[in-house]
């Protein structure tokens, strides 16, 4: 029975994360996935330095567009990949331009 | 009012393999099997154009791993039409994701339509990473302040083409935006209540699914001008399907891609590409053509599939 308790905490675990955001420790690498016309996790929080990767799994064309300008993707085709290293501590709220409403955000601390 | 005795009604016969005609009459619709005799039976004085839209050239996917053949086979089909198309409507998207050399593509293609002239109006995807820059330089030419937006009439009927993916809110809707719809009341304002209408734009101008985005915000503010006339078709893309609804004297009718179909509306989880064989894809993909035939105040419009 030890795996359905590792199971219940890993799920808890999930159920936590989902309901927060997602941390990551300093000077790491991380990857935001695109999917069905969602940012995955939509709220990421990481410690300043990180780098953030966005994947596109849609045949879709996605973005990652910045909402106050500070940074942005071209048009991300099927798996392409797209690097933002966030230096600074801040709120780093994100859309798609093509679908502005999908919408995500990188806390960085 | 001489609205009364234009009013037809709704007979649907039958589906044919490739489409079902419509016609209307006085804004209502009458439906008819679609075949090559009866789209060769037009008066003296009608005409017929052709709409083309979402021809996303540039996109790769499991439905599709060729658009620029695609469009080249709806070229061909809309070459062999008789008689040939007035003009074409190219209601937007003509890129995926405006993708680098796609308009010069889509250009070399549709050099090839024969036709008097090809109007277009822009989607989302031919927009979005530049605000229209590349767009309007190539197409904004003789439009409204070159934005993009413009009318003309052929043979008394008064089309008119409208741009509602510029101004996109946040959360994902078409929006045609103050100057545009300020524009479109003074450019109906002389025209008589009996002048068809044909208004023509990419995103949906009635709320198709706005759950997805396939809506205009604003489209309601436009479409209050267009009230008065007896006979009005809106057509639009961006939706990758043929959908119609009628409201009052206004028809409207979404054509289909010729690069890949979208999934019907809540269908699916997300819009976008739907991941069929090229072979299911075709049976969903294609061109739609529309004959006006004068004095029966009518349009027929037939949708045909690649497939």
């Amino acid at each position: 029975m030890k795996d359905s308790k590792w199971r219940t905490v890993i799920v808890a675990g999930v159920v936590v994360a989902a309901l927060t955001a997602t941390h990551v420790g300093a000077a790491s690498s991380v990857a935001v996935g695109i999917k069905e016309f969602k940012f995955t996790p939509p709220v990421l929080a990481v410690a300043a330095g990180t780098t953030v990767t966005w994947i596109n799994h849609d045949e879709e064309p996605h973005t990652i567009t910045s909402t106050n300008g500070a940074f942005g993707s071209t048009g991300l085709s099927h798996e392409d990949t797209f690097a933002q290293t966030f230096a600074r501590p801040g709120r780093y709220e994100y859309f798609c331009a093509l679908h502005p409403r999908m919408k995500a955000i990188v806390i960085v601390k | 009012m001489d609205t009364i005795d234009r009013r037809g009604f709704l007979e649907c016969m039958a589906w044919a393999g490739t489409g079902l005609v419509w016609v209307f009459t006085g804004g209502v619709p009458s439906s008819r099997v679609i075949s090559p005799a009866a789209a060769a039976d037009t008066k003296l004085g009608s005409f017929t154009f052709v709409q083309i839209s979402d021809t996303h050239i540039g996109f790769k996917g499991q439905a599709n791993g060729d658009p620029t053949a695609t469009l080249q086979q709806v070229v061909d089909r809309v070459n062999a039409l008789r008689p040939a198309p007035a003009f074409v409507l190219h209601t937007g998207d003509q890129t995926h994701g405006q993708k680098a050399g796609a308009f010069d593509t889509v250009a070399e293609i549709l050099k090839g339509v024969k036709t008097g002239r090809i109007f277009y109006v822009p989607g989302e995807h031919d927009v979005f990473l530049d605000g229209g820059k590349d767009y309007l330089d190539r197409y904004g030419k003789g439009t409204v302040g070159g934005r993009g937006w413009q009318s003309f009439d052929y043979e008394g009927t008064h089309f008119v083409g409208l741009v509602n993916v510029l101004k996109y809110k946040g959360e994902g809707i078409g929006a045609l935006g103050e100057d545009q719809i300020e524009w479109l009341e003074h450019d109906l304002a002389p025209l008589s209540s009996s002048t068809p209408v044909v208004i023509f734009s990419h995103v949906p101008l009635w709320a198709v699914y706005p759950q997805w985005g396939w809506t205009t915000e604003d489209a309601g503010r436009a479409l209050a001008y267009v009230k008065r006339f007896g006979s009005v078709t809106v057509l639009n893309g961006h939706i990758h399907q043929v959908l119609q609804k009628v409201e009052g004297n206004v028809r409207f009718h979404t054509a289909m891609s010729t690069a890949f179909p979208q999934p019907a509306p809540g269908s699916a989880p997300a819009p976008g590409p739907m991941k069929i064989s090229e072979a299911d894809a075709r049976r969903m993909i294609g061109v739609t053509e529309a004959t006006y035939v004068p004095g029966q105040h009518s349009l027929a419009v037939v949708d045909s599939t690649l497939g």
